[in-house]
């Protein structure tokens, strides 16, 4: 048992912690960013692909680097701490997940080493208005015509639906069971809006369009779909784990320097007792975090998605808890565009409603709360 | 980064589960694992068998029957002794008065009375607070003056907990009047037996009598009680309570009866959701404090706790007041029923449930209350 990251993993960090500090470590670069299309940068998005971030969970002979979750989970928490808007865990944990899960190893080969290489953007299409968080498709179906497929349905929100290059999307089989597709994005139609974090997101519509399925054709993947988003789910965990790394020491700076009454508001204990508790909040996810950063790093799927069902309740009811204090500990600086801390608290509610928030997963721990004993996470 | 404990850790832990489940009482253990009061004799008696092999003080120095032991083995140490239901070593010996004399105490005291903490030969009270000391600590007013060679004390203690079963006491008294106050005060130990001195009890809101008061009038105490430096009391209050904090959130026994509620309440899961809701979501914050407590465990070094163990006392007094709670909600009407006999149709854990709740009120009072935990990190860790 050893929650220390080893020297390697801490280079690594130091690298990323560089890369994206240099681009964001001022706020007002990442309003920038995120004001136009596609609300990201791009030249800060060939960088990462430049110091071999994209390819990081993807195997050498897909074009990646082969790294483990706990790299990846370092990435995260740096983008995180900068709020980096550019597209890492929906581009390429989730999406560049699916492709590698589920793709044949032409597919892979293909698709995982142009996104590697920061040439092509993905995005996973998979949402659908009136459906709440699952793994599988209702509202876009697939048609079989031989061995050409086509789709016909709505995914919203799509993230950076309308920038990706290429999509991967979810449908129902003619058969049953969802598969996995692959569409050119210019072959759908697009229309793209901003999130409240800044980012971009889209509504994608197909309309008989031709698409390629992703691994074997007509395949029921809903099971692997699960598990990349389980494993993304633990990635999300781990940005907002950065996020609120962020929030902390910006708020206690702000109690410290702040003066109300002619005195700083640290000298009131009704606010220093509430950042106290912030600190138990971020121990206790970080803890967690770190743990099922590792329970993926072990591989079991079973083991995985209750990992990521019980990080996820953890890290959901702590960014709100941290979010909504650092923003109410500053005060009314903290409502404005113009100040970082109301955006972390807005990618923290964004993050928390990707792939299910803390109530959606309780309610799963609360129906296999009598399948077993007691947990032990050494065992 | 790697979860799984290490083929040595394993043994180890393998090596803990065996020894507490088979070589400590059942009949005491069975009182643990109902929540029933512990007798004196019950925590002598297990106290010695841990004791015997070499568990009851794995902290303490190696030469006075200490461990050599990593953080992690510590914690696993705890984690097996609460899942068997083992009672804790003393506290007041092992984890407090022990210490103190091994790394304070002359070689004659550390002789004299380590070996005796140790088997629970000596059962130590703590004498800190006073009516008018309570988190504010070196507001105490109990006096030492010296009078040849010995000490005559006079004052209060209070909260004395299990004051009733001592036989010495360490005392924190003021030697200096005229110093400001944390800078005169100094450590006593005091033979409970000692005339003028008397223990009154004090009858707590479960109706127990776990705490007292603990009177000096003119007691006579030798000089060689005296603890480390004349003065030098609050540097060892400091050290002690420090210790105090390492290893305290109990995950184990939250664990323990959470895993009890889910057998006594195994009928009523199927149409409650809400219960199933509120299992689960305890059972996760404790998951996040026990890999918390590990963390902590993993990265601390040469006994320094790791700042975060103020957050192991915070959340784990407040989990543990929680899950009383909830037995107490299971207990339903049942749980009225606590001053019922042996003759009465209800359960034992629907009779004690009541008292247990109001009983661990104290948790995130003692050892340094929670707001003081707060006031720790807000200032120690958060530069507040």
């Amino acid at each position: 048992m050893d929650f220390k990251y080893d020297d390697e993993q801490d280079a690594l960090r130091e690298a990323v912690r560089g890369l994206v500090g240099k681009a964001y470590g001022d706020y007002e670069n990442r309003r920038q960013a995120t004001k136009d299309d596609p609300g990201f940068d791009e030249k800060q998005w060939s960088r990462m692909a430049e110091m071999g971030l994209l390819g990081l969970p993807f195997s050498e002979e897909d074009g990646g680097v082969g790294a483990g979750p706990v790299e990846i989970g370092i990435v995260c928490q740096e983008l995180g701490r900068v709020l980096a808007p550019e597209p890492f865990l929906t581009s390429v944990v989730l999406a560049g997940g699916l492709v590698s899960a589920v793709g044949t190893a032409e597919q892979r080969a293909e698709v995982l080493g142009a996104l590697s290489g920061g040439e092509r953007v993905l995005a996973f299409a998979h949402d659908e208005p009136g459906r709440s968080w699952s793994a599988s498709a209702e509202g876009v179906t697939a048609a079989q015509d031989g061995d050409a497929w086509t789709l016909t349905g709505v995914k919203e929100p799509v993230p950076h639906g309308a920038r990706a290059d290429l999509l991967v999307v979810s449908a129902a089989l003619p058969g049953g069971g969802t598969g996995l597709f692959l569409v050119d994005g210019d072959a759908a139609e697009r229309a793209s809006y901003s999130t409240y974090d800044g980012t971009r997101a889209a509504k994608v519509t197909f309309d008989g369009t031709a698409a390629t399925p992703l691994g074997d054709a007509g395949r029921d993947v809903t099971a692997s779909i699960a598990t990349v988003q389980d494993i993304t789910r633990v990635m999300v965990a781990n940005q907002a784990l950065g996020a609120m790394q962020f929030l902390l020491p910006t708020t206690t700076e702000y109690l410290r320097n702040r003066k109300q009454f002619g005195v700083p508001l640290a000298t009131f204990q009704a606010l220093t007792f509430r950042a106290a508790d912030m600190y138990v909040s971020l121990e206790l996810t970080q803890s967690m975090v770190d743990w099922a950063t590792m329970v993926v790093a072990k591989g079991d799927p079973g083991e995985v998605a209750d990992a990521a069902r019980r990080v996820s309740v953890q890290v959901s009811s702590a960014g709100r808890h941290i979010g909504q204090e650092a923003i109410q500990l500053h005060g009314g600086i903290a409502m404005t565009m113009e100040y970082s801390v109301g955006m972390y608290t807005a990618h923290l509610a964004a993050l928390d409603h990707l792939l299910g928030d803390g109530g959606h997963h309780l309610r799963e721990l609360a129906g296999a709360v009598t399948t077993y004993s007691a947990l032990d996470p050494l065992d | 980064m790697q979860l799984e404990l290490s083929e040595e850790e394993r043994a180890f832990r393998d090596e803990m589960r065996e020894f507490f489940t088979t070589k400590v009482d059942e009949a005491i253990r069975q009182k643990v694992a109902e929540g029933r009061e512990l007798e004196k004799d019950d925590l002598v008696e297990a106290q010695r068998a841990l004791n015997a092999a070499g568990l009851a003080v794995p902290r303490w120095p190696v030469e006075w029957g200490g461990q050599d032991w990593t953080e992690v083995q510590f914690h696993i140490w705890q984690e097996e002794m609460q899942r068997a239901c083992v009672p804790t070593p003393l506290a007041f010996n092992a984890g407090m008065i022990g210490p103190v004399i091994a790394h304070f105490g002359t070689e004659e005291q550390k002789k004299e009375f380590l070996p005796k903490t140790a088997n629970l030969d000596i059962f130590w009270s703590q004498g800190f607070s006073e009516p008018d000391a309570g988190s504010d600590l070196a507001g105490l007013r109990t006096t030492a003056v010296r009078d040849g060679d010995d000490w005559v004390v006079n004052g209060q203690k209070t909260w004395t907990t299990l004051g009733q079963y001592g036989d010495w006491i360490f005392t924190l008294v003021r030697t200096d009047p005229d110093a400001k106050k944390q800078a005169g005060i100094s450590m006593l130990l005091i033979d409970m037996t000692s005339p003028g001195l008397e223990v009154r009890p004090i009858q707590l809101i479960d109706g127990g009598y776990e705490v007292n008061e603990v009177w000096f009038t003119d007691v006579r105490v030798p000089g060689e009680n005296l603890v480390g430096e004349l003065n030098g009391g609050w540097g060892i209050a400091k050290f002690l309570l420090g210790n105090e904090r390492v290893g305290v959130a109990p995950s184990g026994i939250v664990k323990r009866v959470i895993a009890r509620i889910k057998g006594l309440a195994e009928d009523r899961f199927a149409d409650d959701p809400l219960l199933r809701a509120r299992i689960a979501q305890l059972e996760n914050e404790l998951l996040a404090l026990e890999l918390t407590t590990m963390r902590v465990a993993a990265n601390s070094t040469e006994g320094k706790p790791h700042p975060a163990s103020s957050v192991l006392k915070l959340k784990g007094s407040v989990l543990q007041q929680q899950v009383s709670e909830l037995v107490l909600d299971l207990a339903g009407p049942g749980g009225l029923a606590s001053g019922a006999g042996d003759d009465s149709d209800l359960t034992e854990w629907q009779k004690v449930a009541g008292p247990l709740y109001l009983n661990l009120r104290k948790a995130s009072i003692y050892g340094g209350s929670n707001e003081v935990q707060r006031q720790i990190i807000a200032r120690g860790i958060l530069g507040l």
